[in-house]
């Protein structure tokens, strides 16, 4: 029966990953701007792009 | 005929290109860019998304200082630089499309990417190809103009406070496995297994709480200590007690095996609180309300050297005696002499007068007029900080906080809150301690617990919050929740004139003198059409049926008028001496005088034009409110207003900045509650003397000085209604108190009974936040539709 300790202890570090998570995310300002990226998602299939084009665009850190 | 790239009314003569209209070459210039570079996408995207670009000739010139520059500059390095922006024309999809391939119209530009909601553009470039004006400038050309300010550059990288972000999450996150936890206990199931494992949980669920106490209620703990310390019996003071009892009577139970604590009841009643104030949080990040002189000033002037070489000067280093140099539309930063050009000043940033006045060389000039015409110089005496208009922000009224001026309702009535709980407290604990000692702790706690005013904490942050977004929908943005409550308290409402009841752009004109033939008048709606001045503007939207000719002449004298002349007939319109008119007198409206040849035929004279339902915004105020007009204008519209406003309105003009000021002041003193509605900067002392300063705004994103709520200027009839909401709001927040006392009542009968467990108290603390919440958040949703 003590098999509960393994699996509550467990549990609670997989949920305590998931907080960790959460955090990280609101750290790393996911949650600052909650409008632009649902309009963004919806462009990047339009984009043609005409030949080569120097570096893609990858998003600057704060 | 709608101009394919901005949508505005192209008129009878639109510019073709590539089988599309466009109502101006700026929009067309535009649409050659995006085509010549594959960005066409942008108009597929929205319907007529542009924004027709605006003049930018030497504007940002001071970005060729590299001292402006660095404090511009958000990183640099090498050949990298990281710039933020704030462009107000942000506003549709193909903004965020076109912004964000800002790569494609230069290929120095490496990164872009939008905010949307805060209106900014942050873009990585390579400086050696682009630089910074450069830039700007391309920005600028395809009509997305940064707006650069004093605010800016002395702005250093603020952090975002996301602390609340992660106490919600911490509670939130207790609060779930908590519940989880102590869910067999709720059973009271008497199982062997269960049993055994009784102290493991409990243990689990005490070192869940143990963040929740010490991380997500300190700012309850902080909040109550201090109103100790200042005497004021606070609501955080009876939740910060809560919450300790909470904590230190489950704790004592788990530790001496004597039931299961309340953990459960202690995480959910912080999630719930905390979820509150997230809920009442809401900022509208793209206004600023707190804006001061310095979002109006330039970031940079052009200085003169004693060569005569111009250089682009940090306003800041302007020293007494420096030579300056203003151009057109150029705000003057600082008081001085004017050196020489034909100076006309518009002042209304500072006065609110409306009309520019002419200067000479050797008079006085004062900071926050605006050059309109040729450029000037000047003479600077004193810097920026010295000067008449900045001097109105050392009042003392802009050094304190105003909303530590005012008390919330939730104060007022937590005095007596706190008091009462603590009297059944102690009251019930010593009769308890009489008749049967062992009860007494128990339910000594019990109330305190019980008694913990979640849902009375939840009440107005619910209310509010809702509110505002509800306001937020109308157009009326408020800086906080706590201004609802302030408004619901008013009793005088006083008005700005220029700006704020008139509209900016538009005047009724009439034409006072001899007729003019039908030629002349073609003659000279012509001539207008090639000026650019204001006033010209609105004589030629005044003068639509008739024809456009072909001109023989035009000229124009900056400061003075134009002259036209078409098949022998010759047309001067323009200031009294410039048509030769015979007019003794300078009347005060401002008016346009006109001739023919050698003789002066008459002038059109431009009246106020009020905004659209003003007159029935003040018949309804009149019943409810004392109502008043101060104005830094000139008397000439008081007959006009007069008519316009209920008997009994009082009238001043030519107001200056701190008379408006110390006349709220005074009525403050006298005990009145004033909502002060302005626009300009000279309203801006009376703004934060009142206790309600609303700025309107025709174009909400650009200026507006530093006030409690921003509304946009087609909803000003609109703010009766608001004032009413704002006071149903109150009368909702007043009757959710009286259901959480209710709740409060029937906890208490529990814990002073002594039969308040666990489960009563983690039923009872969800369903009063929860019912509290819908019951306001219903009600506020019902005022929000009569709203509408």
């Amino acid at each position: 029966m003590s098999v509960i300790y393994i699996l509550i202890t467990v549990s609670l570090i997989v949920a305590v990953i998931f907080f960790v998570a959460f955090v990280t995310a609101v750290r790393s300002g996911q949650y600052d701007d909650s409008y632009t990226p649902s309009v963004r998602m919806l462009f990047e299939d339009e984009l043609v792009e005409p030949e080569e084009d120097s570096e893609p665009s990858n998003s600057t850190k704060n | 005929m709608n101009c394919f790239h901005c949508g505005t009314n192209c008129g009878t003569a639109p510019i073709c290109f590539d089988n599309k209209e466009f109502c101006c070459t700026g929009c067309k210039t535009v649409y050659e860019i995006f085509s010549a570079n594959q960005l066409e996408g942008y108009y597929d995207l929205d319907e007529n998304p542009g924004i027709r670009p605006g003049e930018v000739e030497g504007k940002f010139d001071f970005l060729d200082n590299q001292r402006i520059l660095e404090k511009l500059l958000e990183f640099s390095d090498g050949d990298i630089s990281v710039a933020e922006f704030y462009i107000p024309s942000i506003h549709c999809s193909s903004c965020i499309w076109i912004l964000e391939n800002l790569h494609k119209l230069h290929r120095s530009v490496k990164a872009s990417q939008v905010d949307f909601p805060r209106k900014k553009l942050r873009v990585t470039f390579s400086h050696s190809d682009l630089t910074a004006k450069e830039l700007v400038l391309l920005l600028s050309r395809i009509g997305y103009e940064p707006y650069i300010s004093l605010e800016d550059a002395g702005r250093k990288e603020q952090d975002i406070d996301r602390s609340l972000i992660y106490k919600l999450g911490v509670a939130g996150f207790a609060f779930g496995n908590v519940m989880l936890l102590s869910f067999p206990e709720y059973f009271e199931i008497d199982e062997f297994w269960l049993n055994q494992y009784k102290p493991f949980f409990r243990w689990i669920m005490f070192g869940l709480s143990l963040p929740v106490v010490f991380y997500a209620a300190g700012d309850y703990f902080k909040s109550a200590f201090k109103g100790i310390r200042a005497g004021l019996l606070n609501i955080d003071i009876p939740i910060a007690l809560g919450i300790a009892v909470l904590f230190l009577r489950s704790t004592w139970e788990i530790a001496t095996n004597t039931g299961q604590g309340f953990f459960d009841s202690l995480t959910g009643l912080l999630f719930f609180l905390l979820l509150g104030r997230y809920f009442q949080e809401k900022t509208y990040s793209f206004l600023s309300f707190e804006r001061d002189y310095k979002s109006y000033f330039p970031v940079g002037v052009t200085r003169m050297d004693e060569d005569g070489q111009e250089i682009s000067t940090d306003i800041y280093d302007i020293k007494e005696q420096d030579r300056l140099l203003i151009r057109n539309q150029e705000l003057i930063p600082v008081d001085g002499i004017l050196l020489n050009g034909k100076a006309r000043i518009d002042y209304s940033f500072v006065t609110g007068e409306s009309d520019p006045v002419t200067r000479e060389s050797g008079e006085k000039l004062f900071a926050g007029g605006k050059q309109t015409g040729t450029a000037i110089e000047m003479v600077a005496l004193n810097s920026v900080s010295q000067s008449y208009l900045t001097q109105l922000w050392s009042n003392e009224v802009f050094s304190g906080d105003k909303q530590t001026r005012f008390q919330s309702l939730t104060d007022r009535i937590s005095k007596y809150f706190t008091a009462v709980i603590l009297l059944i407290a102690f009251g019930a604990g010593t009769y308890w301690y009489v008749t049967d000692p062992a009860l007494a702790a128990p339910v000594f706690t019990a109330i305190l617990i019980v008694a913990c005013p979640c849902a009375l904490a939840l009440s107005a942050p619910f209310t509010l919050g809702n509110m505002l977004r509800i306001f937020g929908k109308q157009k009326f943005y408020l800086k906080n929740a706590q201004v609802i409550e302030r408004m619901a308290g008013i009793d005088t409402v006083i008005f700005d004139k220029t700006g704020t009841i008139t509209a900016n752009a538009n005047a009724d004109i009439a034409y006072e003198g001899v007729e003019l033939t039908r030629q002349e008048r073609s003659l000279l709606r012509t001539g207008l059409r090639n000026s650019n001045h204001p006033l010209s503007r609105q004589l030629y939207e005044f003068l639509q049926d008739q024809q456009i000719d072909t001109l023989d002449h035009y000229k124009e004298s900056t400061g003075k008028g134009l002259e036209m002349s078409a098949g022998g007939v010759l047309i001067r319109a323009g200031s009294r001496s410039f048509a030769g008119s015979p007019d003794l007198e300078e009347v005060l409206n401002t008016s346009v005088y006109v001739s023919t040849g050698e003789a002066y035929r008459g002038r059109f004279t431009f009246y106020n034009r009020y905004r659209k339902g003003v007159a029935g915004l003040f018949r309804s105020l009149a019943a409810k409110y004392r109502l008043g007009i101060l104005s830094g204008d000139n008397e000439s519209e008081r007959e006009n207003l007069q008519k316009l406003l209920p008997a009994g309105t009082k009238l001043f003009f030519n107001q200056k900045p701190e008379d408006k000021l110390n006349y709220v002041r005074f009525h403050q003193e006298e005990g009145a509650s004033i909502m002060m509605v302005g626009d300009g900067l000279n309203d801006a002392g009376a703004l934060q003397q009142s206790d309600v300063g609303v700025a309107v705004s025709e174009n909400i994103n650009v200026f507006s000085p530093a006030c409690d709520a921003i509304l946009d200027a087609e909803k000003l009839p609109q703010l009766g209604a608001y004032l009413k909401a704002s006071a149903h709001a109150v009368t909702v927040i007043k009757a959710s108190f009286v259901l959480s006392f209710l709740y409060n009542l029937v906890g208490l009968y529990f814990a002073v009974t002594g039969a308040l467990s666990p489960v009563i108290a983690a039923i009872l603390m969800p369903l009063s936040s929860i019912s509290v919440v819908l019951f306001t958040t219903g009600l506020t949703g019902w005022i929000g539709k009569k709203l509408n």
